[in-house]
């Protein structure tokens, strides 16, 4: 496995051989923070363009395909066409409120995007309790749709917020308990423990049958979670225009749209961590010629490309399912979902007593 | 070995404000960057709610339906169960049988409270 630390350690030593000490904490603050936002605007753009093709694909058409190579650049001219829009300032909104939103919504999908394990040395905020902080803060984000949907003075936008804080509110407690579920199993809540305990084999097969329970359920809470697919009544165009965010013009809608991308990426990336291994590459105990093969693909390749292939069947289900009622929505998660929930925490606790899964490592 | 934090920083909190501060940025840097380039105009029609495309009637701000209460308090009840929950959760192992009783009288009541939910309708959409 290829470790990432010894190029930050040499970037560490290269600084530190002509700064104080407190200067090379602040440019390598400076710096993590540039490489988020770069990465964030990177796999922003990436997912715009992503699901444009597949959702194409799916329906039979060809997508975007006049700008630039395949398409390609499209998405760079949407996002400067977000740029040079008016920002239109409403009359009876809540001027503070309304600005407030987008901030809410981008800094939390930014702390969860900086939680994620983007490779051997790559962790950036690892807490021992990592993955707890995480869906703590990934809530913060519906606290800003309600703020955006309250502030506009327009029922609709009111309407969409409060189906979509029921929705994510309710959803969240489905991803809470799955998350509890694989905490049981891996027996630590720290982000990179979690990805260390799946050295030998993903928690998807070494937790069988209660971690694909578990992995079922959060990915359909995902889905909710990202107002997506089947699950996308708070901005149901019939009904709601556009939702929460009808009245936010230019750059300032696209702070919502960017959002919900880096969501459904976090989503995914989370998926991954918790039953795919996070960037651990695919071992099956035993091979061990296999499990060197698959050591020499980088960690952060093995990481995206899980959380890509996981938003792929994320997609795919808006494609396939028709979109829920609200009275469908709320009884699919607290009468099934969360039921059958707390039944397979249960069975989880019982796995992991008398031993009946594959040994972790430890 | 795995090796964990960029730049060998441990300072987990510190790291949390410099990525909160990050999103900040990215939001006032490419909010500054749309009034530098993009066109203003003033016209008191353009201050009108979109809403649907007809002018607004009322106060927007209005009552909604209670229901949406009523799922936030389930929420807060759950939620705030599952959070304890978890300091148990990373020790389960641990802890062993006794653990899992003793656990087992606090799942008990958060399982009663959803019957009882239940019970009383107050999982129905109306």
């Amino acid at each position: 496995m290829y470790d990432c630390s010894s190029i930050t350690e040499w970037i560490h030593g290269l600084l530190g051989s002509f700064m104080p000490d407190w200067l090379v904490i602040l440019t390598e603050c400076v710096l993590i923070g540039v490489g988020l936002l770069l990465v964030y605007a990177l796999l922003a753009l990436f997912y715009i363009y992503y699901e444009r093709k597949v959702c194409a694909a799916f329906q039979c058409r060809l997508g975007p395909n006049r700008v630039g190579p395949a398409g390609t650049c499209q998405v760079f001219a949407d996002m400067f066409k977000m740029l040079i829009k008016e920002l239109i300032t409403l009359n009876h909104i809540d001027k503070f409120l309304f600005a407030l939103a987008p901030y809410l919504v981008i800094v939390a999908s930014m702390l969860a995007f900086a939680v994620l394990p983007w490779g051997n040395g790559l962790q950036i905020i690892d807490f021992n309790i990592g993955i707890f902080f995480l869906v703590a803060v990934s809530s913060i984000g519906v606290l800003g749709i309600l703020l955006a949907g309250w502030s506009s003075n327009n029922k609709y936008t009111l309407i969409g917020a409060l189906r979509s804080g029921a929705q994510m509110v309710s959803y969240e407690l489905s991803i809470g308990l799955s998350v509890l579920t694989m905490v049981v199993f891996g027996g630590t809540m720290s982000v990179g423990g979690i990805v260390e305990q799946q050295k030998d084999l993903w928690f998807l097969f070494s937790g069988h049958i209660p971690a694909i329970i578990a992995f079922i359920i959060y990915l359909i809470a995902g889905t909710a979670e990202t107002n997506r697919g089947p699950f996308d009544l708070p901005e149901a165009e019939s009904e709601l225009t556009a939702g929460y965010h009808t009245e936010y013009s230019g750059i300032h809608f696209g702070f919502f749209y960017l959002a919900e991308y880096l969501n459904l990426f976090i989503v995914s990336g989370v998926a991954a961590l918790l039953f795919f291994g996070g960037w651990m590459p695919l071992h099956i105990p035993g091979w061990d010629g296999f499990n060197s093969v698959m050591d020499f693909i980088p960690g952060t390749i093995w990481f995206v490309g899980k959380a890509i292939a996981l938003s792929f069947v994320i997609i795919w289900f808006k494609w396939t399912f028709p979109r829920l009622r609200i009275d469908q929505l709320l009884a699919l998660e607290w009468k099934y979902l969360l039921p059958i929930n707390l039944f397979n925490l249960v069975l989880m606790v019982l796995m992991v007593l008398w031993g009946l899964h594959y040994p972790l490592p430890n | 070995m795995i090796s964990l934090h960029i730049f060998g920083i441990d300072n987990n909190a510190m790291l949390a404000v410099v990525a909160a501060l990050t999103g900040v940025g990215l939001v006032a840097l490419a909010m500054w960057l749309a009034g530098l380039i993009s066109p203003k105009s003033y016209n008191p029609q353009k201050g009108e709610a979109y809403e649907c495309g007809i002018p607004t009637r009322g106060v927007s701000m209005t009552r909604f339906n209670v229901g949406y209460y009523l799922f936030a308090i389930l929420f807060l009840m759950f939620d705030v169960e599952t959070v304890f929950l978890y300091p148990w959760a990373v020790k389960a192992r641990a802890l062993g049988a006794e653990g899992l009783t003793a656990i087992a009288v606090f799942f008990c009541v958060l399982v009663l409270g959803l019957v009882y939910a239940w019970r009383k309708g107050a999982l129905e959409w109306k």
